[in-house]
Parts: C-alpha cells; structure tokens; sequence
C-alpha cells in the first residue's frame, strides 16, 4: 500500500515537472536569443510613418524601413540604400542606382519602381517632400536598379530631402503598398530595413516586437546618425510600453529591461546611483520649446504684443522648468537649432540679456491692448507643455495682462487648437509645444516659422515677407548664400515673432552598462547596439 | 427559474442598447478629435480635414451611429482607428491578463479576508477583533499605487524575489504566468482583503446574534460548526454581492494597477483608448464592460438561492 502511494506521488510529481518543462519551453527558447528591452519613449499606434508625424512612429520606421539617402553627424548627406549617384550638368536629373543585395522582409528584391511609388507617396505629405514635388518634372524607372528624378528647375535640396532625418521621413517601402492613399494608413508594415516588425506579438499601448532581418546587407561605412552600416547586433528587440515612470525607473534598476529611451530629470539621481546603469545625452541636437501665438485675433495678432513677449521671458527659466537641471538644457536664441549650420543669433536681442519689462509694457501700450483675455490651453499629461505654460502664464500676469489657464490633456489641445474661433467662443491664445532639433534645422524644414497664413500651422502666422525670403533661401546654391539667406529669414522671424523660442533641452536615455554600441543621434537609433 | 434567467438575459440586450447610444452621443459631444492625433503635432487644417474625411468623421451622427450600430448587429465591434486592428482582436489580446489578475486578486482577497471576518466576528470587542479592524480600516485607505510602489521596492527591486512589471501569458510557463501576477494581485487584493473582512465581520454578527445560533450553541455543537455551517453560510448573502461587485469591477479593468505594474488588461486598454479618442475601442470595450455587469450581477442573484433556500426565483 505505501508502495502504490510512493509510486502514485513519484508519478504526480514527474508529471508536473514535465508539464512545467513543456509550458516553460517558449519561454526558455525565447531567452536563449539575444534580446534587447527597451523601454520606448511613447506608445506605437500608428505603424505608417507617412500618414504621422509622431516620433514613434518615425522611430519604428527606422527600425524596418531603410532610406535612400540619410544625413550623418556632420549633417552631410550619404547615399544609403543608393549604391551611386549623378547629377547632369544642367543640374536637372539625378541617376540613382541601388546597391546590390537589397531585399524587402516579404523576400522581394527592392526595385526602382518601389523607391519612385515610396519617394511620390512621402511628397504629398511632407513639406519638404511638397516642395521637391513641385520642383519635380519625372520619376522615371531605367530598370530594377537604376531610376532617375528630372527637374523643372534646379533645386539643390533635393538630396537633402531625401535624407530628411525626421518626421516625415522618406522610407521605402514596396510598390504595392506605396500605392496606398497617403492619408490612409499602411497595414502591411513590410520594409527592407535592419529589423522585421512581428505583427503578430504586437500588442498596442504594451509591447512591440522585431527581430533581427538576416537578409539585410548593411553599408560598409561605420554608422554615423541615419548614415552609414546598420548592423543589427541582437536577435530580437522588443519595445516594452511602461507608462508609469516609477515602475519604468525600476524595470531599469532590476535588470528587465536594457534600456529607457527618454526619462523625466527628477529620476535621473535614482538611476545615477545604480553603477550597471549610464545616464547620458545621446541627442546632440536636443528639443526646442516654443510659444505659439494665435494670429486671427486680438491681441497677439498684432505683432507689438509678440514682441513684447520677446523682451519679457527669460529662456533660463524654462531650462530649468522644462529640464529641471541647467546639465540637461541651455538658452538657444535662434530659430534654428543650435549646434547646426544655420543657426544664429541675427535679430535676437529682445530675446538676450536682462529681462527688459519696461520696453515690453511700452510695446503693450503702443500695441493698444484692452485688457483682452488671453487663453493658454495645456495638456498636464504633457509636463513639457504645462511647465511652459506655467511659466509663461506667470511672465504675461507681470506684465499686467489678463491671463486665463485652461487645462485638459494632450488629445483636448490639439482639438482645442484646430479652432479658428475666437476664446469666448472655445477658441485660445496661446499654446505651447516642442519639437527636435532635426525639425528645426532649417527655413525648409521648420514649419512653425512660416508666415503662409490658413494654409500654415495652427496658429495661422500670415506674413508674406517670411514667406518671400524662404523662397530665396531655397533658391541659394551654396553654403554661404544659404548662411545669408537663412540669416534674413531669422531677422524677419525676430520681427514678426511666428513664435517664440523657450529653450534648448535634452531628455537623457538610461541604459544598462551590458550594452555597448548606442549611436549618438537625435532619433534613437538600435542598430549597431550590442548586448553582453 | 429559466424563465427568470430569460427575462434577465433579454433586459441584458435593453440595457446595452441604452449603453450604446449613451456612449456614442457622449463621445460625440466630448471634446477631443481622433483626426488631430493621428496627424501628430506636425499637421495643418487640410491633413485633419483629410483624415477626417477617411475616417468618416465628417458625416452626421445618425449617419456614424446607424453605421456603427449595423456591424455591431453583425458581430463586428469595428476597427481601432490607430492601430487599424479590429476592436475584437484588442479586447482579446487584453482579456487573459485582466481575467488572471481578476482571478488571483479574488482568490487571495477571499482566502485572506473571509477567515479574518469570521475570526474577527467570534472574537468581538477583543484585541484580534481590533487588530483585524485596523487592519481594514489600513487596507481600505492606503491607496493600491502605494502598496504596489512599496511591493515593488521591497521584494522586486531589493530583495529581486518577483518582477517589477509585465505580463506572461499562462502558454509562455505556468510559473512565469504566476510570478508576474503575484504582486498586482497582493497591491490589488488589500483593497478587497479589507472590504470583504469588513463585510463578512459585520454580516456575521448580525447571525450570531440571531437565536437559532443560540439553539445550535445550546445543542452542544462545536464553536467551529457554528461558526462555519450555521453562522457564515448565512451571513453570506452580502458577502457575495460584494464579491459579485468585485468581479464586475475587476474585469472592467484595475487601471491602476495595470499601470503600475504595466500590465496590458482591459482597463489601460480603456484609458488609452480614452486619451487618444479612439472610438471604436472605447465604444467597444464599454459595450463589453455592460455585458460582464449584467451577467454578473445574474450570477450573483442565482448564487443567493444557493446560500438562501428560501429565495426561488
């Protein structure tokens, strides 16, 4: 009878131990790849980074698409799924020629005709991609290999287009689905690029997954931002969505995850101590906050009271407020990213030095103010946009004018600011946002300087002037006419104020020290990162 | 019975019509555009207007709700306008961690609390009965954030017994799928540990005041026998709506704990869909939320005949 009974345990506890061997399989086989967690620094929604312009969606396109062309650190512009390159004597037709091996996840070869279907559906919605179209006389396909872009007129930012490192980025994709609408969102996210996105284990608003594209044939040249070798150095990578930044901070010290793209400054001494985890600045070029006036209606659409807002902030101030340490941020008094070629300080003397609140009140006073409300509208579920809006809130009341917060979350601002109706009428004044460093580079890609009135971005801006010398910009052949030229659109900017620049500031990225090889950039970029 | 049950289940389609018109008038007068967040901070009026074109947001609300209304007669909850995956997909993706959490929460809060209220009531007005009282009133006040920061701060982080974050699905390990579960369901069962104790301690003494306990004590039957198979069987009817609420409540999503402890259930599923206007996932998953209310609150009421011979239906 004990016999039976033994027998009977030994049996039950067999079973379970093979059961449990059987359940753990997946799990074990998964771990034996090498796996890189990272914590991105939104949720991925939206897979078609032509129909968005969100960043997380410019960074997932990184992650499967490739580029023909890609900007490096020097902000010079490198053929990249281009093997070469030729520009006719008349400046009017470029030759493309593809390199050799390149494959789309679906185990297609890439061909001309995806690039010229992928580069057509990027320039109905990109501004920059608007303006090369209009420039455009043909895409033409020679063979598979080979297509070229004839010109009506010359245009020497054409290959600057195509290396546009921010949103919207020109990633090719196949002709089929480069067919698609571009306001309808692409479903098959099928690209060429270093890794392959797993439908299948995509869960929305938790975790994302790629693996490694074996089939992949990176450039030779080491890799510098978007340009140069994307060697993807794990197995699989996957994107774990933590919204909470305590628990994400913890995941990080624990070890279960690898990396935190972008972390608030106020947890930033929690990770500092932990010696298996660096905190530091991978983004060269930072974010830049900003004020955006409504233009339709009184009083910022007069160009007195913008200018007074000029002479009473103090950048300083919101490099604390949005950075919350002066390491993490500094003061940038142009309207072009600093640290990149265009940018200057031509025209910014209201934005430099002591505060001048006198001038500003004597701007107020000639602006003929009339106690008007001003409404800012913030999102505090965005702390960049409310800490701004905070602060410049303060800024107007000290210069006595009145002043009304209203506050929702994000998807209620950017409701609230398609309105063109007046604040009694759910309208608003003023609101405040921020963009990368790569969006701002330049008169073709800062969207928010222009002065092209309904057409333009919220905020309606019109001011023909602005509009005039970004034409001549684009119009210049060299970098010192360009330099001039972009000088001259700052000085104007200055004056009729399209918004007003707050800050320069970078959100640190947290990493565990087992990983070695992150790109210095401004996109987070996961190739070329290796996992001991 | 059955015909109790049948009329119950036909006011079940009643009330989710109601649901559902009231749900998608709501989202129709709220503030907050689908159409501006897709497009990205980057957008002009043309690409909303485009956007709102595709999606359909552009026509009468009759015209939207008919349109809506018509699939959902054909079993179709309709498709996420962000992600461009169907409604009944995200809801599925989302029901295996919310229904783990739900059951391990309640098993721990019942295992835990239902004893505490029975030992709590046959020990009343002493130190345990005060102890256990305390030990409510803390459960009940101490927010589920705190005790989950304060779980994953001693047994994830220092001791690095548990996980901090994440879900495993039960086919990736029984032992993995378990693990993870443990500290949401402590952070979240406190809560439940303190209102059922609560409950049961209170419903219990109202029965033992009662005289047939009296009987069954005078009679010479165990403390133990009383208290069990005369006093807490009936003392159970309240016990059990609580739980049937907890259940309800469970399902619809813990959201905070979801959040903290970054699982992917239903509730976040909700708040995401909330915060990115994301209609028909919100109307999706509220039409669900009504149907597991409903029915919950059926099996509740069938469960009192068990505990209450007296009630037929």
């Amino acid at each position: 009878m004990k016999t039976r009974a033994t027998l009977l345990r030994s049996t039950l506890v067999i079973g379970v131990l093979a059961a449990t061997a059987v359940l753990s399989a997946p799990l074990a086989l998964a771990q034996a790849q090498k796996t890189l967690k990272f914590i991105p620094q939104a949720d991925l929604r939206i897979l078609d980074p032509i129909t968005t312009t969100a960043y997380i969606t410019r960074n997932h396109g990184y992650m499967i698409y490739d580029t023909l062309f890609a900007t490096d650190a020097k902000f010079q512009v490198q053929p990249q799924m281009v093997d070469k390159y030729e520009l006719s004597g008349d400046r009017l037709t470029y030759t493309f020629t593809l390199r050799d091996g390149l494959k789309f996840h679906d185990g297609q070869p890439v061909r001309s005709a995806d690039c010229i279907a992928s580069i057509e559906r990027w320039a109905k919605r990109d501004a920059l991609g608007q303006k090369l179209a209009e420039v455009t006389d043909s895409w033409k396909a020679v063979n598979d290999k080979t297509f070229t872009l004839k010109l009506k007129r010359p245009f020497p930012l054409a290959l600057e287009a195509l290396a546009k490192p921010s949103s919207n980025v020109p990633f090719i994709m196949p002709e089929r689905i480069a067919k698609t609408d571009a306001s309808t969102n692409i479903t098959e996210p099928i690209g060429s690029g270093p890794f392959k996105f797993v439908k299948e284990e995509w869960v929305p608003g938790s975790k994302v997954v790629y693996v490694k594209n074996t089939d992949y044939v990176p450039r030779k040249e080491p890799p510098s931002w978007a340009a140069g070798g994307k060697v993807a150095k794990v197995d699989r990578v996957e994107w774990i969505y933590i919204p909470d930044s305590a628990t994400a901070a913890a995941a990080l010290n624990a070890g279960e995850v690898d990396w935190w793209e972008q972390m608030p400054p106020d947890l930033i001494p929690v990770l500092a101590k932990n010696k298996d985890i660096k905190v530091e600045n991978i983004d060269p070029l930072g974010s830049m906050g900003m004020i955006r006036f409504n233009f339709m209606y009184p009083p910022f659409n007069n160009a007195k009271m913008r200018q007074a807002v000029l002479y009473a902030i103090d950048q300083n101030d919101y490099v604390i407020g949005i950075a919350g340490d002066k390491k993490n941020g500094h003061t940038c008094y142009s309207y072009f990213t600093c640290g990149t070629p265009l940018s200057s300080e031509v025209g910014a003397e209201p934005m430099k030095g002591k505060r001048d609140f006198d001038k500003a009140k004597q701007l107020i006073k000639e602006a003929g103010y009339n106690n008007e409300k001003i409404v800012i509208i913030s999102a505090t579920d965005q702390p960049i946009v409310h800490s701004q809006t905070l602060l410049t809130a303060d800024t107007l009341k000290k210069l006595g004018l009145n002043v009304e917060i209203q506050a929702g979350d994000w998807g209620t601002l950017i409701t609230r600011r398609t309105s063109k109706e007046p604040v009694d009428k759910g309208g608003w004044s003023i609101f405040h946002t921020w963009l990368v460093g790569p969006d701002l580079t330049n008169p073709a890609v800062n969207f928010a300087i222009r002065g092209s009135g309904q057409k333009g971005w919220f905020g309606w801006a019109d001011d023909a002037k602005i509009e005039e010398l970004r034409d001549a910009w684009f119009a210049t052949t060299d970098a010192a006419t360009s330099k001039k030229a972009a000088d001259a659109v700052q000085a104007r900017a200055f004056e009729f104020v399209p918004y007003v620049p707050t800050a320069q500031f970078i959100l640190p990225t947290a990493y565990r020290t087992n990983l070695s090889g992150v790109i210095i950039a401004p996109i987070t970029l996961l190739w070329n990162v290796e996992k001991r | 019975m059955v015909a109790y049950v049948v009329r119950r289940l036909f006011s079940t389609i009643v009330v989710m019509a109601v649901v559902a018109f009231v749900v998608f008038s709501l989202l129709y007068l709220t503030p907050g555009d689908p159409a501006a967040v897709i497009a990205g901070d980057i957008a002009t009026d043309e690409d909303i207007q485009r956007i709102h074109a595709r999606l359909g947001l552009d026509e009468p609300f009759l015209v939207q709700f008919g349109r809506w209304v018509w699939a959902l007669l054909h079993g179709d909850l309709g498709t996420s306008i962000f992600t461009n995956l169907p409604v009944t997909t995200l809801i599925g993706q989302r029901v295996e961690p919310t229904i783990a959490l739900t059951v391990c929460t309640l098993v721990v809060a019942i295992a835990v609390a239902v004893p505490l209220g029975v030992v709590a009531a046959a020990k009343a007005g002493t130190w345990i009965d005060r102890a256990v009282m305390a030990f409510s009133v803390l459960g009940f006040s101490v927010p589920v954030f705190v005790v989950a920061y304060g779980l994953i701060l001693t047994l994830s982080v220092e001791l690095d017994w548990l996980p901090v974050q994440g879900y495993r699905n039960f086919r990736d390990g029984v032992w993995q799928w378990f693990r993870h579960l443990i500290l949401p369901s402590i952070a979240l069962g406190t809560v439940y540990v303190a209102l059922i104790a609560r409950m049961t301690r209170a419903s219990m003494l109202d029965v033992l005041a009662q005289d047939y306990i009296r009987t069954a004590a005078a009679k010479g039957l165990a403390r133990d026998q009383v208290l069990i198979g005369h006093a807490l069987k009936n003392a159970a009817i309240p016990v059990m709506t609580i739980i049937g609420m907890g259940i309800a409540l469970l399902i619809s999503g813990a959201i905070v704990t979801e959040t903290v402890f970054a699982l992917p259930g239903v509730g976040r599923l909700t708040v995401d869909a909330i915060l990115r206007r994301d209609y028909p996932v919100i109307q999706g998953v509220i039409l669900m939320f009504s149907a597991v209310y409903v029915l919950v609150n059926l099996a509740v009421d069938l469960s009192y005949m068990f505990f209450d011979p007296r009630i037929r239906y």
